[in-house]
């Protein structure tokens, strides 16, 4: 007999009560076959734990409750979480009719043709000019990582390894900044870069979005530099190396995983940004992703299904440098370093 | 030798870090500085633009006299309500034309034309003609002539720098009637999203903490919210919350739990009645407040695993042998093991939660009671256009964060000291 692991086997069993089940009563909803599949499912793949020995156990039942608000959790969170994310791919799918006609209608229809499918990216693309907007969120996103990384290495590379006057001082004022709310800097700013000519300009976006992410980029940098054992930069010292050779030939290339966690984040709190983009931002040839979906919501004729479209677009980048870079970023999460 | 040494890396050290400091200098703590300042004046939003001398040059010829032009500037002053002091003009011309009526308050020399128009109030606007003549009679390129704009300078009062100063914007917003509405709606807001995420964060982290199958994936699924542009977000849920074509609204229907839709977003009061009593619930403050919590619980999901992660095993171990249930094993070994992470995220979250402004614009715009103080200070600042207003109120947002830090590290300070 093959050897099934207990994971494979619970699967069958629970399926195959389902299929028998579902046989016998026909009529009950979907929602109450998968209930019962996950009941069944739960319990046959813990019937290891659940021997004779362990149910006579003084807490048993509390155990099997724990167990069982765990599964209820997990599926509780999933719809959570995916549904919204669900909703959102599936109405970018449809027709201004088919929206109206039937608002419980969860599925994608396939059958009608893929120009059908993805009519509202076309029109995005075609008479909203989305394809611009993307660039210009490519260009600031891409260019904050770049003058980022740039001021940050320096400064993190200092603030870890040099002794300097102001050292503390600079070290816990990075986290002060970090908190501090951006809703405060916001009418300054406006001002100043009104009367300077810096809004509506990539360039104001630009300053803007390092300078707010700085902070973060050098008190991740800095731990990551502290960890790196001094005795290379000491030989490279006697070597007469400058400290411009110094962070190119040692730092750089040692750290490349830290570096490229914090471009990432650089990169999706850029990316993200809303409310400076909002404030300074209001000729449509400057516009970035985020400001170019709530400028068409304004519209309240815009169709819901191009809103989705646009929001699509705007969440896929993300949602994909975040799963297939997890292991970096996640790391970086606990070190506090995506504001929000 | 050592004390040069030391000296060339402080110098190393301050090149280094310079450029960063500079810039964080200029664009965070500069703007502080001068939000207090603005926040004293009384500035609107269209005092903010520098008044400008203009000039647009129309070339018009003369008929009959081909060696003969006109040229008329058609001068304004950009601002419509401050005046520009000492307006200095200059164009240039070919090499061979001559002026044929010289304006008494403009110069000609060297094919420079001259002219000091002295102060021009707001709205001022003036029609200026000088007419030419070439010397040699030859014929006039009328596209080159227009290609050379003429240079205009003037002097202007910026409002922003005066020191007119007043304490109008402050009383305004501390005397306004709707005040403490404004306060309690963003304390509601924020301790409430602020808790909320944090209980989803235990729970979601107690969670992810057993072994399941799957669990790394479903650890990334429950970062989404958090990582995911807000945008995209709000708009989302408003899809799902509208209460003509929403999902929620569709699927309650038909159900038959509720039979007509509800505004989630729209509405401000719901009357609940539990038990006989009843009380009326802030229905869109609390719609808000869900999507805060489901948008940043991920955060102290982290937070929180991480540190159970790092609890370590034999305290469990210890506990089963003493016939500890589940519950126990909770309240009484992990509980205790995270009120510091706790205290650190509550502290964290409520400060980001109550400078929270994208989520709340983007749903409901400050509409329906969910109105908090950013989202006043937008208001002030650009819907009212009241720039000194808005200030104020965002220097209102820096005190109290100000205030609650100081109660918070002063609390937190004792409760250290007794243990």
């Amino acid at each position: 007999m093959i050897k099934l692991n207990l994971f494979y086997k619970s699967i069958i069993f629970s399926s195959l009560f389902v299929i028998f089940d579902g046989y016998l009563i026909q009529k009950l909803p979907v929602w109450y076959n998968v209930g019962t599949f996950l009941i069944i499912y739960f319990f046959v793949s813990k019937i290891n734990k659940y021997n004779f020995i362990n149910l006579k156990e003084e807490h048993s039942t509390q155990v099997i409750l724990f167990d069982f608000l765990t599964l209820f959790g997990i599926l509780f969170f999933s719809f959570v979480i995916l549904f919204p994310f669900y909703m959102m791919l599936v109405t970018s799918f449809k027709t201004q009719i088919a929206l109206l006609v039937n608002p419980l209608d969860f599925s994608i229809n396939f059958a009608q043709g893929l120009k059908e499918l993805f009519n509202s990216y076309f029109v995005i693309f075609k008479s909203y000019n989305f394809g611009k907007y993307i660039i210009t969120s490519t260009i600031v996103s891409v260019g904050t990582v770049i003058i980022t990384l740039l001021f940050a290495i320096p400064a993190a590379y200092a603030v870890a390894r040099l002794n300097f006057f102001g050292k503390t001082f600079l070290s816990t004022s990075i986290l002060i900044i970090y908190m501090f709310p951006a809703i405060v800097l916001v009418i300054p700013l406006y001002t100043i870069f009104s009367q300077l000519g810096l809004r509506n300009s990539i360039e104001g976006l630009l300053i803007v979005y390092t300078a707010t992410t700085l902070p973060v980029a050098i008190y991740m940098l800095q731990g990551y530099f502290k960890s790196i054992p001094k005795e290379l930069e000491e030989a490279a010292i006697l070597d007469r190396l400058s400290w411009f050779g110094i962070i190119t030939k040692i730092i750089i290339p040692l750290s490349i995983p830290a570096i490229s966690s914090v471009a990432l984040y650089v990169f999706m709190i850029a990316w993200n940004e809303f409310l400076f983009s909002l404030m300074f931002l209001d000729n449509p040839n400057s516009f970035t992703l985020s400001r170019a979906i709530q400028y068409l919501s304004g519209d309240a004729e815009t169709p819901r299904q191009y809103l989705m479209a646009g929001s699509v677009i705007v969440t896929l980048p993300v949602l994909f440098i975040f799963v297939y870079f997890e292991k970096y970023l996640v790391s970086g999460l606990t070190a506090g370093s995506v504001k929000g | 030798m050592n004390d040069t040494l030391a000296n060339t890396e402080k110098k190393t050290a301050y090149i280094l870090t310079l450029p960063a400091v500079l810039l964080v200098f200029a664009i965070i703590l500069f703007p502080i500085f001068a939000n207090v300042w603005i926040s004293f004046k009384e500035v609107e939003l269209k005092d903010i633009r520098i008044p400008e001398p203009r000039a647009k040059k129309i070339v018009k010829s003369i008929a009959e006299e081909s060696s003969k032009i006109k040229i008329l500037y058609k001068l304004r002053n950009s601002s419509l309500i401050q005046e520009i002091r000492d307006v200095s003009f200059q164009d240039n011309f070919p090499k061979n034309f001559e002026i044929v009526n010289l304006d008494p308050r403009c110069d000609y020399k060297n094919y420079n034309l001259k002219c000091e128009f002295g102060n021009w109030p707001a709205k001022y606007r003036e029609n200026f003609q000088v007419i030419f003549e070439t010397n040699d009679g030859s014929k006039i390129d009328k596209k080159k002539l227009k290609s050379i704009k003429p240079k205009l300078d003037g002097k202007s009062d910026n409002v922003l720098l005066n020191t007119n100063f007043t304490l109008k914007n402050f009383k305004k917003v501390l005397f306004d009637n709707e005040f403490i509405d404004l306060l309690l709606t963003t304390f509601y807001y924020t301790f409430f999203g602020t808790v909320g995420s944090i209980i989803f964060g235990i729970l979601t982290a107690q969670m992810v903490n057993q072994k399941f199958y799957g669990r790394t994936f479903m650890r990334s699924v429950l970062l989404f919210p958090y990582v995911a542009p807000v945008v995209a977000l709000a708009y989302t849920w408003e899809l799902l919350l509208d209460p003509n074509s929403g999902t929620l609204n569709s699927l309650l229907i038909n159900y038959q739990i509720i039979e007509t839709p509800i505004n989630l977003l729209g509405q401000k009061y719901i009357e609940i009645s539990v038990l006989g009593f009843d009380f009326k619930l802030r229905l869109a403050l609390t719609t808000v407040i869900m999507f805060e919590i489901w948008r940043y619980f991920p955060l102290a999901f982290l937070f929180i695993l991480a540190r159970l992660q790092a609890i370590p095993k034999e305290l469990y171990e210890a506990a089963d042998v003493d016939g500890a249930s589940p519950f126990q094993k909770f309240f009484k070994i992990t509980l205790p093991q995270i009120t510091a992470v706790i205290s650190i995220l509550f502290m964290i979250r409520f400060i980001w939660n109550f400078n929270k402004f994208e989520d709340v614009f983007l749903l409901t715009g400050g509409a329906s009671g969910t109105r908090t103080l950013p989202i006043n200070v937008y208001q002030q600042g650009f819907a009212i256009s009241d720039i000194g207003m808005g200030s104020a109120v965002s220097i209102v947002i820096v005190v109290l964060l100000l205030m609650f830090m100081f109660f918070y590290f002063k609390l937190l300070g004792k409760r250290v000291d007794e243990n």
